[in-house]
């Protein structure tokens, strides 16, 4: 079964299928990614643009690395160099992009549903590299394989997802993707950063979403816990009163890890607050795969753009 | 001189006058001169209103002209061809302009501009507070003498309550309608749709209904305190509407207005739309469950009128983000269509309700000597068709600007053609 | 699509027959066998590369090593083809510098996998030699390329297929050639 769709705009749109192929293909760019030479020829001649609308230098290498590892020619344009701050419109910049006739183009915006936008208007293929508070599907994807790598399985899981979960693009991608593939998924933190009702538009089926009182009773015998940066811009916005507050009532450390299963895995999307949302014994213990997270995201590029840079127009 | 008109063979529906009949209608002068079941003047000009309806002229109490300020997104004269177009003789234009109608040269050089380029009555809307921003009363008396008839800061809530009493108590001083933009910031800042489950999923920044429903409740407090009119501008929630319902019932003078757009489409609309710029309003777009109380409060009275709020942006601006796109839809050419689809072909309302919402009660609320085809009064016509199937063609519009959710919706039911003061439009 | 049977080229029993001949050639070819390395082109190649291993191993008693080859990244029809191909894995020893490396595939037609599989292993290593072994030759070469080992040949036209069906993906084992209608 191939991935019939040009973009990529998020993991709500997906089918369980769909998000299994993408991981399967990813696996054997992980193979690729552990030989010494580390290109393959297969995206040759095409061309991917990189448009970050917002500073990321993880998400952004990774996109370009995942390009240049399948022969394709990457070009990065970030808002700070592109016509924006000129005021031409998102749609404008869009059209000179198509313009120059890109295969794909991996976008990363601080508004929810730019991708959406441009996608409507362009013949290239969209891939959403973070969208507002939205998506940011690949993230989702990678946390999948690296949970998939690590428990053999991500149906009948317990994950639990901690932090800022109202802004949390990655919270979001990540909560479609998982009760798509069975997993039961426990959502904490503080109040003002739940955007209660979530749960109520998505098809809980095969998984489940349920909010938890306290960040105890999402850990406790969680197999999985995800835990979200916290911006610090948050905290000028009134919803907690201090980093310290959060640190003790919302953070993980060694004792909250403890009520997990004795065999649960740490995520983190990166970069970590250390000392507020995760405790450096947690963080660089031995349940951490931030790490391979990172490795990961670059194999499950790679097959996104595999599977939807490619191909004639007619698969579109 | 002009040419007296004979509408002949119309169904007349006119509540000012528990007329609903086919009947026919001559203007003479430009005033309503006869209504009777069969009319001969040799010397009229003839419309054949058979198979349509024929109704005191639609008056829309809630309109954005862009002029003076930003002719590029809407003028006066295109406005009004707008509202022509789409069955309505009056228009109320809001004071957010540029500058701002807030002191009487505005004032006058809109009723000027009206004078020269208008083919539809234009009455405008003076600002409550000084350039609206909620500080200090603008000269209301002076504006009312250039011609204004109710007062408003619509775009921006007045904030403060200690200026919102003064304001209310001053409007009675000159008989004004205090027209009021309810959203309480309610920690929403730049907010860019409805709160509820479609932001929580979509990512988007939510005003809760609870925003407009504390601003709703506390003029509705002040009101019945001071004693003043107060017009609530689209009402958008649940609470809002039943809030109005009790006040009216204690004897508060309160009216209010919605919006086609706010009884037609829900913030699952904007889902649907994946992030269509024009889906983004003020207030947005709400719930089901607000807008079946919508549809109730259309029913049972609560509701006085329908107002399209229209509010034209170029298209350039609403190329922009979601979030960063301005608010506002055009709807001057849509209302009449989705009154009579949504409303009256549904049982919502009947057609005699429908002319309450949009002429009579317009009139009422804002004192105009409008809403009626009494013989002697002035003779603004709106003549429609139940029957027609339209479809929407945004490029059609006879508007400066093209945002409109609604295009290529297919709708039961069309406005025809106005009559203004005898000038046949 | 539909396809009509024109013909049987091989029964199992010729196909065993001409695998026990093949890898007899193979072994006669390369007298220091512990340099071979038989690697299979997905799909097919892979079961055929593991029985030539398993007739090597009963003729000679020796264990050939083999390996699993996927080209999907280096085709060169991509951006042709309308649905992006499913990628597999490609499983090869870590150091393939130096090895004989054989090849092996169903059958050998225009030239191009072979030649995307060429461009692969050179990514892995610089092989000693590399040499091919198909079991049906039926022509209609597009680049310069021609196996070692050929099980059959076969003369085809250009709207003919031919099936290699094999138990590990088909319900029987035989060699058809079809045509399309």
């Amino acid at each position: 079964m191939p991935l019939n769709r040009k973009d990529l705009l998020g993991i709500e749109d997906l089918t369980a299928e769909e998000i299994e192929l993408i991981l399967d293909t990813a696996e054997t760019f992980r193979d690729v990614n552990a030989r010494q030479i580390k290109k393959v020829p297969t995206l040759r001649g095409k061309t991917v643009i990189n448009l970050f609308f917002e500073a990321s230098t993880r998400t952004r290498t990774s996109f370009e690395i995942a390009a240049k590892r399948l022969s394709a020619d990457a070009i990065n344009i970030s808002a700070s160099t592109s016509s924006v701050v000129k005021g031409e419109t998102l749609v404008d910049t869009a059209m000179n992009l198509q313009a120059m006739a890109p295969d794909a183009i991996v976008i990363r915006h601080s508004s929810s549903g730019a991708p959406h936008q441009i996608s409507r208007i362009l013949k290239a293929s969209v891939i959403n590299a973070g969208d507002g508070a939205h998506e940011h599907p690949t993230q989702a994807l990678l946390d999948a394989l690296t949970i998939r790598q690590n428990k053999g399985r991500i149906s009948g899981l317990r994950v639990a997802i901690v932090g800022d979960i109202l802004h949390s693009r990655v919270a979001r991608s990540n909560v479609h993707l998982l009760v798509k593939l069975g997993a039961h998924v426990v959502l904490a933190g503080p109040r003002t950063l739940l955007p209660l009702g979530l749960d109520r538009l998505i098809e809980q089926s095969p998984g489940t979403i349920t909010f938890a009182d306290n960040i105890d009773d999402a850990i406790a015998d969680a197999d999985v816990v995800m835990m979200l940066r916290i911006q610090l811009e948050r905290m000028a916005g009134g919803f907690f009163p201090s980093l310290r507050e959060y640190s003790i009532h919302y953070g993980l450390n060694r004792r909250r890890l403890q009520l997990a299963k004795p065999d649960c895995i740490v995520l983190h999307p990166g970069p970590v607050n250390r000392g507020v949302e995760i405790d450096s014994d947690v963080a660089d213990g031995p349940f951490s795969l931030i790490l391979d997270q990172v490795s990961n995201g670059v194999a499950v590029r790679m097959a996104v753009l595999y599977l939807l840079a490619g191909g004639s127009e007619s698969s579109k | 001189m002009t040419k007296p008109t004979l509408i002949k063979n119309g169904r007349i529906i006119d509540p000012s006058q528990s007329l609903d009949a086919q009947r026919d209608l001559l203007i003479r002068e430009g005033r309503v001169a006869e209504i009777s079941e069969s009319i001969d003047a040799p010397d009229a000009e003839i419309l054949d209103a058979s198979g349509l309806i024929v109704a005191p002229g639609f008056i829309d109490l809630h309109v954005h002209f862009r002029e003076p300020g930003q002719e590029y997104k809407e003028t006066i004269e295109s406005g009004s061809r707008t509202a022509a177009a789409g069955g309505f003789t009056s228009v109320c234009c809001m004071p957010n302009t540029n500058p701002i109608n807030d002191n009487s040269s505005v004032t006058s050089f809109i009723v000027e501009r009206a004078r020269e380029s208008a083919i539809v009555n234009v009455f405008p809307i003076g600002a409550i507070t000084r350039e609206s921003k909620g500080e200090e009363l603008a000269e209301i008396g002076e504006m009312k003498k250039a011609g204004i008839v109710g007062i408003s800061d619509d775009g921006k809530p007045v904030l403060d309550s200690g200026i919102m009493r003064r304001a209310m108590e001053y409007s009675i001083d000159f008989d004004l309608p205090v027209i009021d933009h309810c959203e309480d910031c309610c920690g929403s800042k730049n907010w860019a749709m409805h709160e509820g489950e479609y932001s929580a999923l979509m990512g988007l920044k939510g005003l809760p209904g609870a925003a407009e429903d504390l601003h709703v409740s506390r003029d509705l407090l002040l009101a019945e305190m001071t004693g003043a009119r107060i017009h609530i501008a689209h009402i958008s929630t649940a609470k809002s509407v039943d809030m109005v319902r009790q006040a009216k019932a204690r004897g508060v003078r309160v009216t209010c207005e919605v919006t086609p757009h706010h009884f037609t489409l829900t913030d699952e609309d904007v889902y649907r739309s994946g992030y269509d710029t024009n889906f983004k309003m003020a207030p947005p777009l709400r719930s089901r469950a607000d807008l079946d109380a919508i549809l109730e409060g259309l029913r049972d009275g609560t509701i006085d009128a329908i107002a399209t709020d229209h509010a034209p942006h170029h298209a350039n601006e609403k190329m922009l983000e979601f979030d960063r796109a301005p608010n506002g839809i055009i709807g001057l050419e849509t209302a009449v269509s989705l009154t009579l689809d949504r409303l009256v072909h549904r049982g919502i309302i009947t057609m005699t309700r429908m002319v309450e919402l949009l002429s009579i009660n317009p009139a009422r609320i804002f004192k105009l000597d409008r809403g009626t085809l009494k013989p002697g009064s002035i003779a603004d016509v709106t003549i429609f068709d139940p029957e027609k199937m339209v479809t929407i063609d945004p490029n059609a519009s006879l508007s400066k600007s093209r945002n409109t959710p609604f295009g290529g919706w297919e709708l039961k039911g069309a406005p025809v053609r106005t009559v203004v003061q005898h000038r046949e439009r | 699509m539909e396809f009509v049977e024109k013909a049987v080229i091989m029964t199992s029993a010729d196909m065993n027959r001409v695998l026990t001949r093949m890898a007899t050639q193979i072994v006669e070819n390369n007298p220091d066998l512990s340099n071979v390395l038989l690697v299979g082109i997905r799909r097919r190649g892979v079961p055929l590369a593991e029985r030539l291993a398993a007739k090597i191993d009963e003729v000679d008693e020796v264990k050939v090593a083999t390996g699993a080859l996927d080209i999907t990244l280096y085709r060169d029809d991509l951006s042709t083809v309308a649905d992006r191909p499913v990628v597999n894995k490609t499983e090869l020893p870590a150091n393939i510098t130096g090895k004989t490396i054989v090849l092996v595939d169903d059958v050998l037609y225009t030239g191009r996998t072979i030649r995307a599989a060429l461009d692969e292993l050179i990514d892995f290593g610089r092989p000693h030699r590399v040499q091919l072994c198909v079991l049906i030759d039926r022509g209609w070469r597009e680049l310069p390329i021609q196996a070692d080992y050929v099980g059959k040949f076969v003369t085809t036209t250009e709207n003919q297929i031919i099936k290699v069906m094999l138990p590990e993906f088909d319900e029987t084992e035989e060699v058809l050639l079809v045509e399309t209608k």
